[in-house]
């Protein structure tokens, strides 16, 4: 086997690499200190990415966060124009999307109003109704809030009938059952609320709604960016946001995000600190061996070159060690807080990777400038 | 002056001084190309600065120094450094081998600042000084003596116009100084120039000109043939001598094939 020509530049990473691997216990201190800096970065910057996304969904339990309804003073929503703002927003950051008609109503000549809507939907947008009882599950049942089952002394099970006049002003009745009572602190504790098929029948007037409600996670576009879209891509909608939701989260949101990008930095500082320590006892014991090597002809900017060599490899190394116990800690962190895991952010690692390698450079840079002003005749100077 | 096309190293009326001491002063020295000069001196008597101020480690504070013919006046340190590095072979009392890389490395690294990284020819450079066995070896697994030679091979790779010796086996026990000293003599032979710094008598009594310092002037300057005032001036000045020891004049047949260094 022909053995292959070492080149001067080979040579030199091999003298950094045995620099590094014959010295191991002396470097594991900095190579530790980078890997917990390239651990806690990969780890909370995953984390930020994610927290949106996790957060997002526990959000969606305070409801909706987008209104849509007919654009002008009055009227009411076409079905079909409600299928097209369904297409036109994404459809992963969807939780759902409900549909709301409201009727006035009478029983035992009380004036109440009836809410038709889709008892499927309404589950995905309003999560804090509290239904005691059962939910609605076929034609001819309600739900009644706790208002109005005051007022009526109806119960679970109890037979509601309901009077009124059709879009024909012809007059009808109709009874339903009550299959539970709901509430939420809100107006629909003054509401009945039955499938917006039963209500279609009721009143003769099919395809119209009044409002709907969209409850969308955040991430991609932001919410008010969404009503744009809708705005443009649907006619006759007048998307709103329902401002006292998607304010909170978005302070609650970017206030977090700060302050993990602060613990981050806070971190990379530490790690810093904890490099140029560890490059100054290097440096103050590989004196006579700089000595030695400016002695043997080696430029001060070789000499340099050396040593932040090594401190790029130390970077790459325990860059790629915190990588991957940064996505242990993350996904540790996820689980213990959010009680679910992440989807691992592959792009990260080689940021990270860089970052690790361009912080353990600048932490060397000082101790780098020590080493080039070694004066040999000093330090090689005999005993 | 009539002198200067023919000596390599030409020190005249040079003196260092650090603030109120003066480690020089006044000192002239010429060495001629092939010669073996030998420095002795007790402690403090400026022989190590002499030694830096040769080996372009320092410079004098006054005078003149020129090296195979080029003047080191006001050379910058950048410029001290290339000279350091194309002509002068430097031999340390401590060897200082880097410790993470094996003996070849050792020698192949001298290559690597002066051009380039040749490792037949470093092999062959401790083959040289009896070491080919031991090439892979890292320094903590050699003895002194054999680090020594590592460190010979290591000064002699670039092919120096001139090798200083510091203390070259101030370090070491009698048959490793006696197999170092085989080797500068086997290089003498072959018309290398050789500056030793030295406390022994005995490692000067190889050289063929010895120069003795005392409170950083010139004491005496001999030739080969008056070793017995060299020795006398030696014991009366040198500070803490060891006993004396016989001076090794065997050559060693493994240097045989050592390339000159002029």
């Amino acid at each position: 086997m022909v053995k292959k020509k070492i080149t001067n530049r080979g040579f030199a990473l091999k003298m950094i690499v045995w620099s590094l691997i014959r010295r191991r216990s002396r470097l594991l201190v900095a190579l530790t200190g980078v890997t917990i800096g390239a651990t806690v970065l990969l780890g909370l910057v995953t984390l930020c990415y994610d927290i949106p996304r996790q957060l997002s969904r526990e959000f969606r339990s305070y409801g909706a966060n987008m209104v849509f309804v007919k654009d002008g003073v009055t009227g009411r929503l076409e079905g079909e124009t409600l299928d097209k703002v369904k297409e036109a927003l994404p459809s992963e950051r969807l939780v759902g999307l409900t549909p709301f008609r409201y009727e006035p109503v009478r029983n035992h000549m009380l004036p109440y109003t009836a809410v038709g809507t889709s008892f499927t939907d309404v589950r995905r947008t309003s999560p804090f109704w509290r239904v005691t009882g059962a939910w609605p599950g076929a034609s001819g049942q309600v739900l009644i809030g706790t208002d109005v089952a005051r007022a009526t002394g109806y119960s679970e099970g109890s037979l509601l009938t309901l009077d009124g006049r059709n879009a024909s002003q012809a007059r009808y009745e109709k009874d339903f059952t009550v299959s539970g009572i709901v509430s939420s602190g809100g107006v629909e504790d003054g509401f009945i609320f039955m499938s917006l098929e039963d209500m279609e029948n009721m009143t003769r007037e099919p395809g119209l709604v009044d409002l709907a409600e969209a409850s969308l996670t955040t991430g991609g576009a932001s919410l008010p960016e969404l009503v744009n879209l809708v705005k443009a891509s649907v006619p006759g909608v007048e998307p709103r946001l329902v401002t006292r939701v998607t304010r909170s989260e978005e302070t609650v949101l970017s206030k977090l995000t700060w302050l993990v990008y602060l613990v981050t930095l806070v971190v990379l500082t530490l790690t810093m600190i904890c490099v140029t320590t560890t490059m100054m006892t290097v440096v103050l014991e590989r004196r006579k061996e700089i000595g030695l090597k400016k002695a043997l002809g080696a430029e001060n900017s070789r000499v340099a070159r050396e040593f932040l060599g090594e401190g790029v490899m130390l970077g790459v190394i325990g860059g790629l060690l915190g990588s991957f116990t940064g996505l242990i800690f993350a996904r540790v962190v996820s689980y213990s807080v959010f009680g679910r895991g992440l989807s691992p952010e592959v792009h990260l690692i080689p940021i990270t990777i860089a970052v690790s390698a361009i912080v353990t450079v600048l932490a060397s840079l000082w101790p780098v400038r020590r080493a080039v002003d070694v004066e040999p005749a000093l330090v090689l100077r005999g005993e | 002056m009539s002198q200067q096309s023919s000596n390599i190293l030409e020190i005249v009326d040079i003196s260092k001084i650090y603030g109120p001491v003066k480690a020089l002063q006044n000192v002239s020295l010429y060495v001629r190309p092939g010669e073996w000069l030998a420095i002795m001196g007790p402690s403090g008597s400026g022989k190590t600065t002499l030694m830096n101020i040769i080996g372009c480690l320092d410079s004098p504070s006054l005078g003149r120094v020129v090296l195979d013919g080029l003047s080191l006046d006001s050379l910058s340190a950048a410029e001290l450094t290339t000279i350091r590095r194309e002509s002068i072979g430097l031999i340390f009392q401590q060897f200082h081998l880097i410790s993470y890389l094996t003996a070849l490395e050792n020698v192949m690294v001298a290559q690597y600042y002066h051009s380039l990284v040749d490792e037949k020819e470093a092999l062959e450079a401790l083959e040289q000084v009896g070491l080919a066995d031991r090439a892979k070896h890292l320094p903590r697994q050699l003895s002194g003596g054999e680090q020594q030679r590592v460190c010979i091979a290591r000064a002699l790779i670039n092919h120096p116009k001139l090798l200083l010796a510091d203390e070259p086996t101030g370090n070491l026990d009698e048959t490793n100084e006696g197999l170092v000293m085989d080797i500068l003599h086997s290089l003498h032979r072959q018309g290398g120039t050789i500056i030793v710094v030295t406390h022994s008598p005995e490692v000067a009594a190889h050289a063929e000109r010895t120069v003795v310092l005392e409170h950083g002037r010139v004491a005496s300057d001999s030739k080969l043939g008056a070793q017995e005032k060299i020795f006398d001036q030696a014991s009366q000045g040198v500070e803490g001598l060891e006993g004396t020891k016989s001076a090794k004049e065997a050559d060693s047949p493994i240097v045989e094939k050592a390339g000159g260094i002029g």
